[in-house]
């Protein structure tokens, strides 16, 4: 009996616990908002953060969207050919990566990158009272530290997932036409052809930047709110990359949902 | 005993404060003079730290006042908090200097963000306060590179950038090599002075501050047990006192934590 009420009282601590963290991050975004204004004023440090999460993040996403266009590229004209449709290719490719691959696995990989980076730094700030000593000099550090790394991640995701998509298709096209021998003008011109802007590309950009917003929230939040000891910070970057990666795979069935709604 | 009628920079009445249900300060009362540099002393974990966060407005009391220049700390909006913040200098336990920004670019932070001064004049008063520390020639260098007593005084010219009103110091001198020890305690005197500001300054240390400050208060369990000029507590038969400043293991200050009977515990423990 003391068993199952322990079993209970946990399950209701962490239940309270959980409500109260999601508490806490909502009050914490709308202070990111209020001071992201006098932060984006200074210009030059959301640009300092646009290098450090999506210029650094360039040779993973550049060489991670090759090799997934080249996988799709062989993996895709193996099926397609068996049913005469080799020629598709090039929609195939194009459109797993527009619509899907890009946005998810370009915000995967910005979470286990770019995410972690920041989650690291605002963390190791807190714990070595960095972030105490700027509030201190009476500057607030969500506007000085906070708010600049969000946008800088709000800004590159959608940049990032454009580029994976751009590379996987480059890598689609260099196994389908060049190792493979697909017609080149078949390729591009059904891609053309089937490619819409509006519900394909405009729809990919817009998951890549939802992704982008939520992954760099969980980012400066977990760093920010982190038990500013080693523990503490090993633990919320765990939870950066794993919340970040459920968030993504998540948001992307309620975005496809919602996005693809009677079309195909 | 400081008097009501000195001129008060600082003053904290019957202050209480709690992390949750653990009752960290009981009752303080103390008071800083305008251009005196003040020691509050105490054991580990006594809440000397807090009390400088109150100061400060980091935390909020559960109870009492805490009034910097006549005014309530916790009656302060953010903007007047941040605008009292600018006429206060605070050098933390290890530093915390900006690991990313180079020890320059540390020193001429708060003048970039609460100024419009021109490069050349930045320049000029950041070179200026590294002097004042003995450390001009290291103004190019990383945080990364420089010693824990460098560190700290890249830390206190960067407090004092802005010619602070109140200087506080969280415990200047832990970790730190006898002649690190003797500079920081010296640098702390003479900038107070040559400033014309207020000290307080939060430690254990009771030889380098008993040369250095005006007036030390000794807290224990969240109150203050003893006060006095360094005259008066070196000649004090305070028990309390005594053994502070005799470095004695055991005493007022126990040496175990509140704990059960030895035997109890021993028989108890074998008997689970």
């Amino acid at each position: 009996m003391n068993g199952l009420l322990n079993v209970i009282r946990r399950l209701g601590a962490m239940v309270v616990e959980g409500v109260w963290r999601i508490g806490f991050a909502a009050r914490f975004f709308m202070l990111l908002l209020r001071h992201s204004g006098q932060s984006l004023m200074r210009i030059h440090l959301t640009v300092r953060e646009i290098y450090f999460s999506g210029v650094l993040s360039l040779l993973i996403i550049v060489v991670s969207g090759l090799f997934v266009g080249m996988v799709l590229g062989l993996q895709g004209y193996e099926t397609l050919q068996r049913y005469g449709s080799g020629d598709a290719l090039g929609v195939l490719v194009s459109l797993s990566l527009t619509r899907e691959l890009g946005p998810v696995v370009a915000g995967l990989l910005f979470a286990s990158r770019a995410g972690l980076a920041v989650t690291a730094e605002i963390g190791l700030m807190k714990t070595t009272e960095q972030l105490d000593a700027m509030d201190m000099m009476a500057v607030n550090p969500i506007a000085r530290v906070v708010a600049p790394r969000f946008w800088g991640g709000v800004i590159s995701m959608p940049l990032l997932a454009a580029l994976f998509s751009a590379m996987g298709v480059f890598g689609g096209w260099l196994i389908g036409v060049v190792f493979i021998g697909v017609d080149d003008g078949a390729f591009w011109s059904q891609m053309q052809a089937a490619v819409d802007f509006r519900f394909d590309i405009m729809n990919g950009v817009l998951k890549s930047f939802v992704f982008g917003a939520t992954v760099a929230l969980i980012a400066v939040f977990e760093g920010y709110d982190c038990t500013p000891t080693a523990e503490g910070l090993s633990r919320a970057i765990t939870r950066t990359v794993v919340t970040s990666a459920l968030a993504i795979l998540a948001l992307d069935f309620v975005l496809t949902s919602l996005m693809f709604r009677g079309q195909s | 005993m400081v008097s009501e009628t000195d001129n008060l920079l600082v003053s904290v009445k019957d202050v209480r404060f709690a992390y949750g249900e653990r009752e960290i300060l009981r009752g303080i009362d103390l008071k800083v003079p305008r251009g005196k540099v003040v020691a509050i002393m105490g054991g580990s974990g006594c809440g000397k730290t807090t009390l400088l966060r109150l100061i400060g407005g980091q935390l909020r009391a559960t109870g009492g006042t805490v009034e910097v220049a006549g005014r309530n700390v916790a009656s302060l909006t953010t903007s007047e908090l941040y605008e009292m913040r600018r006429r206060m200098g605070m050098l933390f336990q290890f530093g915390a200097l900006f690991t990313d920004m180079s020890v320059f670019d540390n020193v001429a932070f708060p003048l970039r963000e609460h100024t419009e001064l021109p490069f050349g004049l930045i320049r000029d008063m950041v070179l200026m306060k590294l002097n004042a520390v003995g450390l001009r020639g290291a103004a190019d260098l990383m945080p990364a590179e420089l010693s824990g007593g460098m560190a700290r005084r890249v830390a206190l010219a960067r407090a004092i950038a802005l010619d602070p009103m109140l200087i506080m110091y969280d415990e200047p001198f832990a970790g730190l090599d006898p002649i690190s020890l003797g500079v920081i305690g010296q640098l702390i005197r003479k900038l107070n002075d040559a400033l014309g500001a207020t000290t307080i300054m939060v430690t254990h240390d009771i030889m380098e501050s008993l040369q250095i400050v005006d007036y030390i208060y000794f807290i224990s369990e969240g109150r203050v047990v003893a006060e006095g000029t360094p005259d008066e507590l070196r000649a004090s038969q305070d028990p309390w006192v005594y053994q502070f400043i005799h470095a004695e293991a055991d005493g007022p200050v126990p040496f175990h934590y509140p704990a059960a009977a030895l035997d109890e515990s021993l028989i108890g423990g074998r008997g689970a």
